[in-house]
């Protein structure tokens, strides 16, 4: 038996399944079934050069006893094959199947099923032919702007994914997925400069997306950036006040304080934002959330990898910690309520605590206020990726940077590295604008790769190291 | 029918049945040109936490990537982790769907040396382990660990793994390779902390194709070691430096430019090197880099690559001279040479390096001769592991700006650096080794010796 669909009929092999772990001695039992049908493209300058379709399945089988757990993937979903892999999470916690113990399993709920208007997306996404289409005129139009470009490239993803979870908690409750992401970048060259540069555009449940993408806006921007950078000397080294811009300068937040909010993190004892629930860890100007609500937001989610309808949850309000980002486990384990953030790559990692759109919320002041307070600074237009170390230390590069001279932007600089640290940083964060923004991203932590968006409106940070030469 | 093509047993491919499902899929689609590369791998995995299990896993994954020629010789891909008849025949069908974008300029073909003789390999796969045993190992690591030292409170990231890999390549010409092995793994790392000071961290990594020849007790002590020596620090002046990476640190930088060896990164234009940087002097001439993936301190080797090409080594750069590259099927034919065994599989084919391995040549000269890890009194900062590689090196550029875990040593006094970054350009830094230590060492990552270069720039946050 395979489970070819994932609906109500799977109910009853499926309790089947709960109860025999119910029954030999398991707290909860959780089971996540997956399938999946992703595409990837690539078109290098006026040739689609790769073009990838993938399929997957998969179940993710959870056992927990008191604070402990263990986690079986397989891709064999087959009745043996996910009998067997109970079996060995319940053998990791020292029970077997067939013993037969006193607690009950009450059954499954009716299923909750977050996916019912979402059937036709993977007809309504772009096929093949339109998607290549929409590549090679991405990558026309990059030539079009500059002649000069030694690289063009434009890659496309579109990642659907139909998600079951069901628990002995009673959860049972069904999604469908559908995350599309468009990457440009490019390499101009002239003489011995060469400078590169890069954007990445994604959305969450918007079939349309790649259809609606502005190629021609894109393809003006990345083309500037290049220019601009291809000429830009390496920034000198040192301690000095920046300016972070909206969208992807997010990062920054997502980094030095989103991931020390995850309770794997104080499960781990590694936040050092532990013990600051309501006590002040930030600037009186930073307030900020993490949601999964944001319509077409990539980090967006109808329910999170455990079932749970996600939250929005302000993390910090006025410089005040009012709430850590929990999953299951995480709230099992240090007692703070789960906000619907237990997420997955997929079927092969167990759920924990993530970030989903998470983003510094907007002040009053224009973007020019931030700049016009600065003698000698750092405006960092693009950022690269970044991460943070497990005491908190975080560093991240900025791909399109100028420098600020008595108020004002002055000339490209490359090669800048922002370093600091979680608890140093987030009181320098003085002033926002009133321009906030998001972008797509990708996160990778304990439990894989998942979709985020980071954001902010511009910031002023009043004093950060920035790496350079 | 939606029989596995896996034993929930052992998990072994059955690559005869496989075959016979591509034969009889690709005949009914006419196509009379594939091949396919398929791998099934069955692992646990502990973690802990203060004496106490945090998580055990286990999985059980497959996967097979197909690839078809059409009619009019353009390939298609599809990968998949359903190796049921179902899953395979629906796979067939997205790569012949997957033909019609084929890239016409570049056609991937068979490896000429799909069907050579392989290489022996020195690869044992071990007897298996209880979930148990792995715990009790870990918890008693974890607790050997913090009690090295008063300041060491916790691990916080620390894992034992051990892990069973089949790996198989099929054509319709007749090639057929097959190769297991299994890998046990230990990762510990630490944090400490002084009073009035940061918590500081630090960790190692152990690798071996089996759990009884782990050196848990060395990965202890490294890192124990290191996270002591990083419990005083202090911040450093911005300026240029003599720098000593380690030999991990240079296998990190290395790898990280490891598009300058690569040829399809060339041949796309994405590498500092062209096609005629070949013979060129690209370092000093005392510096010998080469890929040897049948090294036998490589125990994650394989005997053939993606397109069941047989794994070499190679001699990337000798005496300072850049001498060969990284091939694939497709881009050895562009350049007129054999593959070299590092090649992935798809319509277009990725290259990457096996175990990299980094000597003193005979040839050239030290510069600075009295330079020794163990002896120099003068002021150096070594660099023991780098950060950020994903984000902070321009490999198109040759540039880099990455966050790093060292000291700054004087007197033979080494003393942390509390946060810094070092930035450069890989060539200038290639040209800029003031010395090569004669002594090789193995890490989980490759082989290198302490490499000195001058001059570089470090930032500082005093």
């Amino acid at each position: 038996m395979l489970f070819h669909t994932f609906d109500d009929t799977l109910k009853p092999q499926i309790e089947e399944l709960l109860s025999l772990g119910k029954k030999a001695g398991a707290d909860l039992i959780e089971i996540f079934l997956e399938k999946s049908d992703n595409i990837s493209l690539l078109a290098e300058q006026d040739e689609i050069s790769n073009v990838s379709p993938s399929f997957g399945i998969g179940a993710g089988i959870r056992v927990f006893l008191g604070k402990k757990d263990g986690f079986v993937s397989t891709n064999d979903l087959s009745k043996a094959g996910l009998l067997y892999a109970l079996n060995q999470a319940l053998r990791m916690l020292g029970l077997e199947v067939g013993s037969s113990n006193k607690d009950k399993f009450e059954g499954l709920s009716t299923l909750k099923d977050f996916g019912t208007n979402k059937n036709n997306w993977l007809d309504k996404s772009p096929d093949l032919s339109e998607s290549t289409l929409k590549l090679l005129e991405a990558t026309n139009s990059l030539a079009v702007k500059n002649k000069n470009l030694q690289v063009r490239r434009a890659s496309y993803s579109r990642n659907w994914q139909e998600v079951l979870v069901a628990a002995t908690d009673g959860v049972f409750a069904r999604d469908i997925r559908l995350h599309q992401t468009v990457g440009i970048n490019v390499i101009a060259q002239k003489d011995k400069n060469r400078s590169t540069s890069a954007r990445r555009y994604g959305s969450s449940g918007n079939p349309d997306d790649l259809r609606n993408w502005k190629i021609d806006k894109s393809a003006i921007e990345l083309n500037e950036s290049a220019q601009k950078m291809l000429f830009a000397e390496y920034v000198d080294a040192g301690q000095m006040p920046v300016v972070l811009a909206n969208k992807f300068g997010g990062v920054i937040f997502h980094e030095a304080c989103g991931h020390l909010l995850e309770t794997t993190q104080l499960e781990r004892g590694t936040s050092p934002f532990h013990d600051c629930i309501n006590k002040k860890i930030a600037h009186k100007a930073v307030s900020a959330v993490d949601e999964g609500l944001s319509d077409y937001a990539f980090g967006s989610i109808s329910m999170d990898d455990e079932g749970m309808e996600p939250q929005n949850t302000l993390l910090i309000e006025d410089g005040i910690l009012k709430k850590f980002i929990s999953d299951r486990a995480g709230s099992l384990r240090t007692g703070h309520p789960r906000t619907g953030s237990g997420r997955r790559q997929n079927f092969s990692f167990a759920a924990a605590s993530r970030m989903r759109n998470t983003y510094i919320k907007q002040g009053n002041y224009s973007p020019d206020k931030l700049i016009e307070s600065i003698d000698n600074g750092l405006y960092c237009k693009s950022m690269g990726g970044g991460s943070v170390g497990p005491t908190g230390q975080f560093n991240f590069s900025v791909e399109e940077g100028y420098l600020i001279k008595n108020g004002k932007l002055d000339k490209p600089v490359k090669g800048a590295t922002l370093i600091g640290e979680a608890k140093e940083i987030l009181p320098r964060i003085s002033m926002c604008a009133n321009d906030l923004d998001l972008a797509a991203g990708f996160c990778g932590s304990v439990s894989g790769s998942v979709n985020v968006t980071v954001g902010q409106p511009h910031i002023k940070v009043d004093s950060i190291t920035v790496g350079g030469r | 029918m939606n029989e596995l093509n896996t034993s929930k047993k052992n998990c072994e491919l059955d690559p005869q049945l496989l075959t016979n499902l591509l034969i009889k899929y690709s005949k009914e689609s006419e196509i009379d040109k594939w091949d396919v590369g398929a791998s099934t791998s069955k692992d646990i995995s502990v973690q802990v936490q203060q004496g106490n299990a945090k998580q055990l896993k286990g999985s059980q994954r497959n996967s097979m990537t197909l690839r078809v020629w059409n009619k009019n010789n353009k390939v298609g891909i599809t990968s998949t982790s359903d190796l049921t008849s179902e899953g395979i025949k629906k796979a067939m069908r997205g790569a012949i769907e997957a033909c019609r974008f084929g890239n016409n300029k570049e056609t991937p073909e068979f490896s000429s040396l799909a069907k050579s003789a392989l290489n022996e390999l020195n690869s044992t796969v071990s007897d298996t382990h209880t979930i148990d045993e792995l715990l009790t190992i870990l918890k008693k690591a974890e607790k050997e660990l913090i009690n090295t030292h008063e300041s060491i409170d916790s691990v916080p990231y620390n894992g034992l793994s051990e892990s069973y890999m089949e790996r198989i390549y099929i054509n319709s010409e007749g090639a057929n390779r097959y190769m297991k092995l299994s890998q046990s793994s230990i990762y510990l790392y630490a944090k400490g902390e002084e009073k009035n000071k940061k918590p500081r961290s630090a960790g190692g990594i152990r690798i071996n194709s089996n759990l009884e020849d782990l050196q848990i007790d060395s990965c202890i002590k490294e890192t124990s070691d290191k996270l002591i020596s990083h419990l005083n620090y202090k911040s450093i002046e911005t300026d240029k430096y003599l720098v000593c990476f380690s030999p991990e640190a240079f296998l990190q930088l290395i790898s990280a430019f490891s598009s300058m060896f690569n040829a399809r990164s060339i041949i796309d234009g994405l590498s500092i090197m062209k096609k005629d940087s070949i013979g060129s002097q690209i370092s000093v001439a005392n510096l010998n880099i080469s890929d040897e993936g049948l090294h036998p301190d490589n125990v994650g080797a394989f005997s053939f690559d993606g397109e069941g090409t047989p794994t070499q080594n190679i001699n990337l750069v000798t005496d300072g001279v850049l001498k060969n590259l990284l091939h694939s099927e497709a881009t050895a034919r562009k350049f007129g040479v054999k593959p070299t065994g590092h090649a992935g599989l798809g319509a277009k084919v990725s290259v990457s390096p096996d175990w990299l391995v980094v000597s003193k040549s005979r040839c050239g000269m030290d510069t600075d001769p009295n330079l020794s890890i163990n002896e120099t009194r003068k002021e150096f900062i070594l660099i023991d592991e780098l950060s950020a590689i994903h984000s902070g090196v321009k490999a198109s550029q040759g540039s880099f700006s990455l966050p790093f875990d060292g000291w700054i040593v004087n007197d033979g006094k080494h003393t942390s650096i509390e946060a810094a970054t070092v930035a450069g350009d890989i060539l200038k830094v290639l040209k800029g080794i003031v010395k090569i230590e004669k002594e090789q060492i193995v890490t989980h990552q490759g082989i290198s010796p302490y490499v000195w270069v001058n001059n570089i720039s470090i930032t500082g946050e005093a």
